[in-house]
This record gives C-alpha cells, structure tokens and sequence, in this order.
C-alpha cells in the first residue's frame, strides 16, 4: 500500500510524544513499516509542536509536507488552523475545542481567530471535534487528554481494541495506567 | 524481535550490543537521548560529564585504556571537543572508539546551523552517517570494528531527523569483546612534535586505505533504477530523494562521508545523464565530485539552508507541487516561552524593569529574550555570557558595568562559565554575573550535572557548592536570592550593580516541571478587583491572559508560582 500520512500537532506539554508512540506501536504491531518524527528541545517549551506519523510497505521520509496528511489530531484549535494546509485533499481532522493563548495574544500583539472549527469547515474539511480537556478531566487528569483524542482516533479507525490496550499498557506507566484507559474510553465514545 | 525505536536510542542498543563499556557525554539537542538510554544498560557505565572536551577526554581515555568507549555531543559540542578530536586523530585508539554528533539543520534546537562534516574532514578522521533507526543500531556496531581495524576514532553523524525519528529495529544480542592489553606506547600516545611527526604519515595513509575501502563496502550503496538521473546523497537527504523519485532516478547512497570514495562515484556519474547532489547544510559531496572534474548539479539548486524534504526535492527535480488549504486568517504564531511558574520569569522580569543589559548565554533562560520581557542582549554560545559581559564592561567602562549583568544557567555555568568568571576576577571588572540555578539541566530535558547531587544513574554524588566556588576564584561578593521574590531579587541586583568590585548573584529554585517539586492550587482573579491595567501580562506567563478587560488565570497551567500576586497592585489575585 501507498504510505498513509498521520500529524499530531499542539502546544509543548500537551504530550503529543506520548500520543504519537501510541499510534506508532499500533501501526507496528498491525504489521506496517512505521516512521514516527518529533522534536524535542526547545520547541516543547510551550511552542508550536508537531509530530509525524507514517505507515506503509515500506517508508522513507520521516516528515510530512503541505498536502501529504490523510489525518491531522489537534491538541488545540489555533494549532489545527496553523497546520491545516499539511492536510491532503479529502483528510480528515480530529481537534480537541481546547484554545490556549499563545504569547502574541497573551500580549496584545495579536488576536486568537474567532470560530476556527466553522472557518476549518468552510474550506470543506471533515472537522471532528471534541472537548477533550473535559473528557480528560473527568478521567481524573487533565493531562490525559491526548489519551482521550487516540480514544476519539481510534473510534474513527479500524485496528483492534487490543491493539491499542496494548499500546497503552507499552507507553504509559503502571500508576497512570486505569486514568489513561478511561481517558481512552471516554474519548472513544465521545 | 522488531522494535519501534528512536534513532537515538537504537544508538544506544547498538553501543550496548558493541560491547561499550564506557560512555561519557555532555547533553546537547538533537543528540541527549543517546547517552540517556545508553545509561539504562547496566553493562554500560554512562557518565554526564561538565562540557564535551571533558566527555571526549574520557572516552579516549577508556580506548586507550583498553574498554570499547563512547562520547556523544550536538554539532556546536564538537566545537567544544575539538582540540582533544584534532589529536586522537593522530594517535589512534587502543579499544573502539565511536564518537556521536548530532547536528541540528533548521535550528529547531540550536544557535547555528554548522555542519559537522567539516570537522571531520579538518581532523582526518573517519565519519559515518545512518539514514534511519535500524543504520544507527547497526552502523554503530560496524563502526567498532572499523575503529579497531583503522586504528581510527569514527565520528557517527547524526541529525534530528534521523535522531528524533521512531523506525523499527531488529534486536540482538550482545558482543563482549575481551578488554584489549594496556601496553604504555610513548610513540603512539605521547603527542610531543618528534612523536606527532611521526604519526602525521600513519594519519594520511589510514585516509587512503579508509578511502580504498569506501570503494566497495556495505555502507556506499548503489540502487541502480536505471534511466537517465542518478542522485548522489547520503543520511536523511536519501530517505528525502528516496521518497520524491522512487523509481524514476538511480541512486548512490553514501553512508562513509569521509572520506568520500573516488572510483565509486565516477562509475555512478558515468552512468546517467544528469547527476544531482542532494546533501543538507554545505557543499561537501559536491565539492568532492566537481574536484574530480565530474559534471554534477546540487547546491544551484537546492541552496546551503535549513532542512530538505520529500516536496523540496520534488518541486526542484520534477515540478510538482501539492495542493492544499489554508486558513482564511492571520494564524499569530506560537514561540516558545518560559513555563509557568519558571523560575527564571522573575529575575528577568526585575532585569527588564530596570532596564539592565544582560549577556546572555544557552538554555531554558535563552527565552528571557522573547516579548514580553524582551531582557536578553546577546546569546552567542555556551558560557559566553561571562565572559563577553567582561568584554563589554572593559570596552564601555564604568557606567556601563552599572547596568550590565551576564545571565547563565548553573550546568552552562559548570560548562564553560567558570574560566570566564575566573578571568572577571583576575583581570578585574566590576562585572556581575547572575547564575540562574534551577538545580537541572532544563532545556535539554533535565539532565543531572555537577551542581545537583545527583549522577546520570541518579544516584548520589559530590555537588559543586557554587557560592564556594564562586569565592574560591577570587569574588567576594556572592549571594544567593529567591526569584519567586521579587522585591528581594529586584533589591540584589541594583545593589551588585552598585557595587565596585564583582558580584555573583546564584538566583536559586528549582525548575517548576521538576518532579520533587510541589505546586500550589492555581490562581485566580478577583473580577472585582481587577483594573485591567495589564501589569500581570509584563510577566509573560502563558498561564495569564486578559479576556473582556480583567485578567485570566488558564488553571491547566497556573502552578500558583505567586509572582504575578507581587506585580498586581490592587490584590486582585488570590488563591
């Protein structure tokens, strides 16, 4: 098959690394060549971050480019309207209605755009979005709310439930483990 | 058993299943997580060490010495090495040696963008460059038995693409090999001129035997696709071209970067029509190529900056382009900040207020220069801070030392910092010097270092007292304060800028994204309280915004660090 593009993109600290490492084991164990790209450093101080997903025979690129994603996860609505031009003809979106002011606005210098999901809508793009910061705060943490959008992604996505138990039980430490599988569950029915 | 792994820690699997047994590292982006997963080995002793030039000491000790060793470092660590790499090129190792650079093309992490190939061109000294995770684990193997037969170091080139990037990983097991003979060899290891004199022929004559070898080995590989386009490229840059072409060009994958094979590229080039260079960064392939009279096009197209990708290299070899939508609007731009509850927010903002130069130096603090603080006057390399502040205050003089500090973090300040404070002091001005400790490493991602008590393993060991260090050199004023208090922080610092002779202020608490550290409940604003005067947002903390007029506090990300408490001026924060 022709390598599928994935991109998870968010604000540093709203743990895409983890997010992405759960996709990446699932692709793996479905038996897929797997790249996965993050940057770490500075970026993750509270920057723009992205991360890169691709699956397929076998892949080559670790980076995705403008038009290339068959799937963009958002963290964070400003983000899924910077990133949305890496986005292919007829992908799909999944975005988290979490909005987070970046400094620019924080300081006046810029205003955070209002209504993004119908804006993102009209350029005739499947939006799903879903409040996963109070998905996850139900779970017990609202740090788990990138667990909650694999939840969502999963939903929307062929693999095995076992598959992504699995995962999770692989990338997420045994103490966080029961919250990290009800932010999934909740995201799943979301 | 096939493994998702990060290029990095693939390079970790493959010092351990090498037999490594000793690895000492300074932490540097793109390069940190190499030396970090190496330690998880029990096999492995793993060290962080105070800069690179230590790391790389070490490590060629332990060759010496008789152990399979390694050191790892970013690109501008190499610079750092580079004195002690210069000669182990000339007296060869006793044990394998591997030495990891990472450099860093785009700058997501970094203050330049130089390309460490000219380092091992310079230093003679063999260098390899993996494409992906299962290279590096597997390349890092080879490159052992090549230090050993070559009587070589080999520099491993790594980038954040191929650094940062998951692909999957055939496992194996262990090699131990015997810990080689330690015989004194003065010929070999004592660099002195009639020593050095004799080892520069061996160093040349190990080129051409490495180059002789380059011509037919595993790790230069030709994909011959036939047609009319060959692409000459090696690392990441392959996987780029790779992708964009497939089928449609031929290629030859260079996996020796140095030195470059001759026979094997004439016979490439000789075979299709056009030939394409694609390398990131600089002309190194090129160059070589176009000394050998062959007709090859590469930087006029593809230019010396930043990274490449699959859509560059299709856009300038095939014209394509992609479609795609953007959003109707000015998206504002998200930069790094400092975290909530930073430590570092305090100081800068009492620096900002008074409106003080300050040299600046690398790390988390570096962010002290963005909006709305805006601090920071130059950042040049790591422990530049000190030691340019010193030149500053020596060409403007007095009233300009009234109103100029360095600012440098406490790992940076072990780094490279202390010689330049050692120099304020002997060659005397009244400089002062804020180190800024938060206890960690903390750009890198919170590595332990000699301030903190605690080794790479994280078990107990020796910590630097910094105010006795500071003393020992020779500055009498030293004194610590807490920049969660403002009013404390702010007092100290026009006080040492006073004073008439040096000062070191330690600006001391921990990074807030530590562990051991305890957060306060977030706090919240007093809509009855609050004027809207925007005070609070001089802070530049993400956590704080200004909605319909009364300042926000986002509870996600408050850690009831309390500054912005001090800053309101109608108590209109509370708890």
């Amino acid at each position: 098959m022709n390598t599928k593009s994935i991109m998870i993109v968010g604000v540093g600290g709203q743990g895409s690394l983890l997010a992405s490492r759960l996709i990446g084991n699932v692709l793996l164990a479905q038996g897929y060549d797997v790249k996965v790209s993050e940057v770490h450093g500075m970026s993750q101080r509270g920057g723009s971050v992205v991360t890169y997903v691709k699956y397929g025979d076998e892949v080559f690129s670790p980076v995705i480019e403008k038009g290339e994603a068959d799937v963009i996860i958002s963290f964070e609505l400003l983000e899924a309207a910077r990133w949305v031009p890496y986005l292919k003809k007829g992908g799909k979106l999944i975005t988290s209605t979490q909005t987070l002011d970046p400094m620019p606005v924080i300081t006046g210098a810029a205003e955070y755009p209002a209504e993004i999901v119908s804006k993102l809508e009209a350029l005739g793009i499947t939006v799903t979005a879903i409040d996963a910061l109070k998905l996850a705060e139900e779970a017990g943490n609202a740090k788990a709310s990138n667990v909650v959008l694999m939840g969502k992604v999963a939903s929307q996505t062929d693999f095995d439930d076992k598959l992504w138990q699995d995962a999770i039980e692989q990338c997420v430490p045994p103490k966080f483990l029961e919250l990290n599988k009800k932010a999934f569950e909740l995201g799943k029915n979301a | 058993m096939k493994k998702l792994m990060l290029g990095n820690e693939a390079f970790a699997r493959g010092l351990y299943e090498a037999g490594v047994t000793v690895a000492s590292s300074y932490p540097g982006t793109p390069s940190t997580e190499i030396t970090e997963y190496t330690a998880k080995y029990d096999e492995v002793y793993a060290e962080w060490a105070p800069n690179e030039k230590v790391a790389m000491e070490v490590a060629i000790g332990a060759s010496i010495a008789g152990s399979r060793a390694f050191c790892a470092m970013k690109h501008v660590g190499l610079n750092v090495a580079a004195d002690p790499l210069y000669t182990v090129s000339y007296t060869g190792v006793n044990a394998g040696l591997v030495i990891a650079v990472a450099d860093d093309p785009g700058m997501h992490s970094s203050q330049n963008e130089q390309d460490s190939r000219h380092h091992a061109i310079a230093s003679k000294v063999m260098m390899i460059e993996p494409s992906d995770s299962a290279e590096c684990k597997d390349w890092v193997k080879k490159a052992y038995d090549l230090s050993e037969e070559f009587d070589t170091p080999v520099i491993v080139r790594m980038c954040t693409r191929v650094a940062h990037s998951q692909s999957s990983v055939e496992l194996c097991d262990r090699v131990e090999p015997a810990q080689k003979e330690y015989v004194k060899n003065a010929q070999k290891y004592v660099m002195v001129p009639a020593n050095a004199k004799v080892r520069h022929p061996f160093v040349e004559e190990r080129t051409e035997k490495i180059r002789k070898y380059s011509e037919n080995c595993e790790f230069n590989k030709v994909i011959d696709n036939g047609g009319k386009i060959g692409i000459i490229t090696s690392g990441i840059s392959y996987q780029y071209a790779r992708e964009a072409m497939g089928d449609k060009a031929s290629y030859l994958k260079l996996g020796i970067v140095n030195p470059l094979p001759v026979e094997l590229i004439k016979d490439f080039c000789a075979k299709y029509e056009t030939v394409y260079v694609i390398e990131e960064l600089d002309d190194i392939i090129e160059t070589h190529c176009k000394a050998l009279g062959l007709d090859v096009k590469g930087k006029e197209l593809f230019g010396y900056i930043g990274e490449f990708s699959q859509a560059v290299v299709a856009e300038k070899l095939l014209g394509e382009k992609n479609e795609f939508a953007s959003f109707p609007e000015n998206v504002p731009v998200r930069p790094p900040v400092m975290c909530a509850g930073c430590p570092h927010r305090g100081l800068f903002y009492c620096l900002s207020k008074n409106k003080v130069t300050v040299s600046g130096d690398i790390g988390c603090y570096t962010l002290g220069a963005s909006a709305p603080l805006s601090s920071i006057d130059t950042t040049i390399c790591m422990g530049a801070s000190i030691s340019a502040l010193h030149g500053m205050n020596k060409a403007r003089g007095a009233e300009f030392e009234k109103k100029s500090v360095a600012v440098i973090g406490d790992s940076t300040f072990m780094h490279s910092g202390i010689t330049g404070l050692v120099n304020i002091a002997y060659n005397a001005t009244n400089s002062t010097v804020i180190i800024l400790d938060n206890s960690i490493t903390g750009m890198t991602g919170h590595q332990q270092n000699p301030t903190t008590g605690k080794n790479l393993k994280g078990d107990p060991a020796a910590a630097v007292n910094l105010e006795e260090l500071c003393k020992a050199v020779g500055i009498k004023r030293v004194r610590v304060v807490d920049p969660y208090n403002l009013a404390e922080t702010e007092a100290a610092i026009k006080e040492e800028l006073a004073a008439e002779e040096p000062s070191v202020i330690i600006s001391r608490r921990p990074c807030a994204l530590l562990k051991y550290v305890q957060h306060k409940p977030a706090l919240k604003v007093v809509n009855d309280k609050c004027k809207g005067c925007k005070m609070c947002l001089k802070l530049g903390c993400p956590a704080i915004s200004v909605k319909n007029g009364k300042a926000v506090i986002e509870h996600t990300q408050c850690v009831g660090c309390g500054i912005c408490t001090e800053v309101c001026k109608f108590d209109a924060i509370s708890e």
